[in-house]
């Protein structure tokens, strides 16, 4: 019973194919073989290349047999597209169904659509009769709580009343998604996204992209978005587009057995699952490919851009928001902008930085409170109490009352001349009659002043509460919540600039290009550039905010101040710190990420191998003089992840590395199946038994599970090297060699180790291998 | 494919079948013009339903309110807003979310309520509580067992398994903190 090391359609128990029909299969508890990972560790990404290189090569020399063979082979080579096909149409299906359960479910907070219970308040009122002009606003069928409880739409108790409820049901809602989270699946809380970036550079984490964290996402992502809280939906529906490809990747072996393959899978399902969150495609691609993924070749981009696109096909078909766009707040404008315009852009951007470098800081701050004091080991209260202050403090400002995307829509949406908000009141000249969006520039009525005060409020609050909202035991995304302070701040600033440019229109900074009577200023388009600055100055992305948001809206001609003010905002938060909000909260986890940073420092290979000077010597097996016994015993006294093989431990001349995970298995399943293999048993990894005694007992040849080419580098290589070689071959360890003899061995986490150490950060903040 | 991925497909197939038929039966669509006080004629509402290209105020205004010159310039005023709306898929995406997280619910009572109830015979079987020392506290009653044969016992082995890795989740997010801050 020798281990397969080398095949990779090994046929495994779980995997045979039955025919007695044993339904009940999936039950069984499945044997792990050799050629799995274990929890937490990384995967040996040139082992994945080689296995699929192997598994290829025996596809395409069996397809010659016959017609059913290469039919097969066919098959093998659609089956990345058949599975690119099926996560966009469960992305753009979750996706739908996520935002139709959302809207529905922020407008149960205030009241119900008699007419049709399952209507949110938008879809109530667009099926009302009202006829005159004056009633435009009105709904009768949509009543708030208090007036379907008491029958009064006026007074004091009603509004307390009103408000109490939504309280009530802000605090219904959390709770319910945080004790499911609690419940049925831990994993699904947070964004998704730190962790998906590191799974995708090699980590595994068993469970964080299962069934059962998709289905508590999807249903706990509603609830959280619905309570009120300040976050968004769209990195977690990066994780559930992900959780999608992994569902997928198990149908077919090409990708369950292989990881690296199935890396690529998952880069293609998050360039999907931003696609639908923005109704951006070509963004999603971008995203993936600057923010998320580690290996993007060239062919994961056409796939990723056909996943993208079937699943934002998908989510428009079923039309959640009645207008056949994606988004809620897509907006579509025409007017042009002005070069001395490009001075406030660029202020919105340093604003963005600054916010940027704010948020990060207080964030990780509170986020590292909550992993090592007190405030950690109460979840659901931190939740509840969070939710508390939110809807208390959001419910007497109308603009934090709605949801955070309809406050987002109205701040992009430019006022048309029948708008009866109170930010559109602007006092209308009589005589005018333009047509709607040909409005010229207008003076403000008092409605826009007291507009702008909710405003202020409302942004203190929102960059308050945020810090301490994300980061919770809850589906938390953070992407609306950076717009909507962005598109604040933006809107604020573009109402200050058209008033100006009103009222004092012979200013020479507005002579040149500003008319009196003219259309100038389009304080929209200055919140959507508030909030590229803002997302810009939080994630640090850079083309690809600057392609969702003109996917966003529909222009090409705002590419030069949304790009404008994402390259200050970038620069102002680059200033500040080097790292954009995930690679922050990996930093905090410790994850095992190796990012692209260009490591500068002029350290050798001695300086960082082990075993440094005063620890004990390297953990060696020779080639053919360990018995069972000592395998076993130094398997049980240390816990290295991998053992080099020597010819002997005098001569100490490098042959190859074995793994534990396969030594284990390896000597498990010799002793329960190989006669006379016992403790005493030598264990050999050269072709040929030793030459024994025929008195002692049978030797064990495990060189299927040696890796013959380890590799090696020399004590005086740079650690500009080997840190390059780790980053472009996806290495776990590497051997230190001096004229062929073995000095040492660099793993992984001392690489991030030294690199912690060069940073003067803490080295000890390195947790996994 | 093994049966438990054919069993998955085929859910996931009859899910998105379901959604997209549902869709495309039953479509609402409407236009809604807008209209202004223009000189004495008070401000008007119309609704008409008409497909996208025809929503414009010259096909939804109906009556005219002004005479034939004045058209152009009463429509300039107009505001018309296309809206599609499939009421049938609202109405069922909202049954289907609202009874899965009745279904989990119900689950989640069943586990902290029934469930201790019934495995009251086996003291070491905490399955929701988080314990320190869990790791080798529990005499491994079931695992030793194997495959059992009827599809009870088999069902109640996949359920142990599952609550014991959701329990190894919960120590590393919620406990330890080690993953997730």
């Amino acid at each position: 019973a020798e281990m397969d090391y080398g095949t990779t359609i090994s046929a495994t128990p779980t995997e045979e194919t039955n025919d007695a029909g044993n339904l009940m299969d999936f039950l069984d508890e499945p044997f792990p073989d050799v050629g799995t990972y274990e929890d937490f560790h990384t995967i040996d990404w040139l082992r994945e290349k080689s296995r699929d290189t192997d598994r290829h090569r025996k596809i395409t020399s069996k397809s010659k047999e016959s017609i059913w063979e290469f039919i097969k082979s066919l098959l093998d080579a659609w089956s990345g597209w058949l599975v690119m096909l099926l996560i966009g149409l469960l992305s753009g299906t979750l996706a739908g169904v996520i935002d139709l359960a959302v809207d529905w479910m922020t407008d149960l907070k205030e009241g119900v659509c008699l007419s049709a219970l399952w209507y949110s308040h938008e879809q109530c009122c667009w099926t009302s009769n009202e006829t005159t002009f004056a009633d435009r606003d009105k709904c009768p069928q949509w009543q708030k709580w208090a007036e379907l409880m008491t029958g009064y739409t006026e007074g004091a108790g009603v509004y307390l009343l009103n408000y109490f409820l939504y309280v009530l049901w802000a605090l219904f809602f959390s709770f319910l998604a945080v004790s499911l989270v609690r419940v049925f699946a831990p994993y699904a809380c947070g964004s998704g996204i730190p962790e998906i970036k590191t799974i995708l550079s090699g980590f595994i984490i068993r469970g964080y992209l299962g069934k059962w964290t998709l289905l508590i996402k999807t249903v706990t992502l509603v609830l959280a978005v619905s309570s009120g809280l300040s976050l968004g939906k769209e990195g977690p529906l990066v994780h559930v587009a992900c959780c999608c490809g992994n569902l997928f990747c198990s149908l077919f072996s090409k990708y369950s057995k292989n990881e690296g393959k199935r890396r690529e899978v998952l880069s293609a399902a998050a360039a999907a699952g931003v696609s639908v969150a923005f109704g951006a495609p070509i963004g999603g691609v971008l995203f993936s490919l600057e923010e998320v993924s580690y290996y993007f070749p060239l062919k994961t981009l056409w796939r990723s851009f056909f996943a993208a696109l079937v699943a934002a096909f998908t989510l428009r078909s079923i039309n959640p928001f009645g207008n056949n766009r994606l988004v809620l707040f897509y907006v579509e404008y025409h007017t042009p902008w002005y070069m001395a315009e490009l001075v406030p852009f660029i202020l919105l951007g340093v604003f963005g930085g600054l916010w940027g470098t704010l948020f990060i800081r207080c964030n990780i701050a509170w986020c590292r409170r909550r992993k090592t004091t007190l405030l950690g080991k109460y979840p659901v209260l931190e939740v509840i109490v969070v939710t508390g202050i939110t809807a208390v403090l959001a419910f007497p400002n109308p603009y934090t009352r709605r949801s955070t995307s309809e406050l987002i829509s109205e701040l992009f949406n430019d006022c048309g001349s029948l708008e009866s908000s109170q930010l559109c009141d602007y006092i209308n000249n009589p005589n005018m009659s333009r047509p709607v969006d040909d409005i010229p520039d207008r003076p403000a009525g008092p409605g826009v002043y007291s507009a702008l005060w909710q405003l202020t409020l409302a942004l203190v609050f929102k960059i308050v509460i945020t810090i301490f909202t994300f980061g919770m035991k809850i589906p938390s995304g953070l992407f609306i919540p950076s717009m909507a302070v962005g598109a604040i701040a933006g809107r604020i600033v573009g109402i200050a600039v058209e008033q100006m440019a009103y009222h004092h229109h012979d200013w020479i900074i507005f002579k040149n290009w500003c008319r009196p009577g003219a259309d100038c200023v389009t304080p929209g388009l200055y919140a959507m550039v508030g909030a590229a600055a803002c997302l810009g100055g939080v994630t640090r992305m850079t083309v690809s905010l600057v392609v969702i948001m003109f996917e966003l809206t529909g222009g090409l001609e705002y590419i030069v101040p949304l790009m404008a003010a994402a390259v200050t905002s970038k620069w102002v938060a680059d200033a500040f710190g080097k790292e954009g909000i995930y690679e922050a909260h990996i930093q905090l986890n410790g994850y095992p990420y190796l990012d692209q940073d260009e490591f500068t420092h002029r350290t050798l290979a001695t300086d960082v191998m082990r075993p440094r000077r005063n620890e004990p010597p390297l953990a060696l097996l020779t080639q053919d003089s360990t018995t069972v016994e000592d395998v076993e015993t130094l398997i049980k006294d240390t816990d290295y992840n991998g053992f080099p093989v020597v010819v002997s431990h005098e001569s100490e001349r490098l042959i190859g590395f074995v793994q534990r995970r396969d030594l284990i298995l390896a000597i498990k399943s010799a002793r329960q199946k190989q006669d006379g293999v016992v403790s005493n048993s030598v264990v050999h990894f050269t072709e040929d038994a030793p030459q024994i005694p025929a008195s002692n007992p049978q030797p064990l040849k495990l060189r299927r599970i040696l890796n013959l080419s380890p590799f090696t580098v020399t004590d005086h290589t740079p650690m500009e090297t080997v840190v390059d070689i780790f980053r472009k071959l996806g290495l776990r360890q590497c051997l230190v060699t001096r004229s062929g003899r073995l000095l040492g061995i660099i793993t992984k986490k001392d690489v991030l180790r030294h690199m912690a150490q060069m940073m003067n950060q803490d080295p000890e903040s390195i947790m996994f291998n | 494919m093994s049966s438990s991925i054919a069993q998955n497909l085929r859910i996931a197939a009859v899910l998105l079948v379901f959604l997209v038929l549902i869709d495309v039966i039953s479509l609402a669509y409407a236009d809604k013009c807008i209209c202004p006080p223009y000189r004495n004629i008070s401000g008007h509402i119309y609704k008409k339903n008409v497909s996208q290209k025809d929503c414009n105020c010259l096909h939804v205004v109906e009556p005219m309110p002004v005479p034939g010159h004045d058209v152009e310039a009463y429509c300039l005023l107009c505001e018309c807003k296309y809206e599609e709306r499939s009421s049938n898929t609202i109405k069922v995406t909202i049954i289907i979310y609202l009874s899965v997280v009745g279904a989990l619910l119900l689950y989640m009572l069943f586990l902290f309520l029934v469930d201790p109830l019934i495995r009251k015979h086996d003291p070491y079987t905490m399955p929701l509580q988080n314990e320190e020392d869990s790791e080798d506290v529990r005499p491994r009653v079931d695992g030793s067992q194997g495959r059992g044969n009827t599809v009870l016992e088999r069902v109640e082995g996949a359920q142990q398994r599952w609550k014991k890795q959701v329990q190894e989740q919960r120590k590393t997010v919620f406990d330890r903190h080690k993953l997730l801050s």
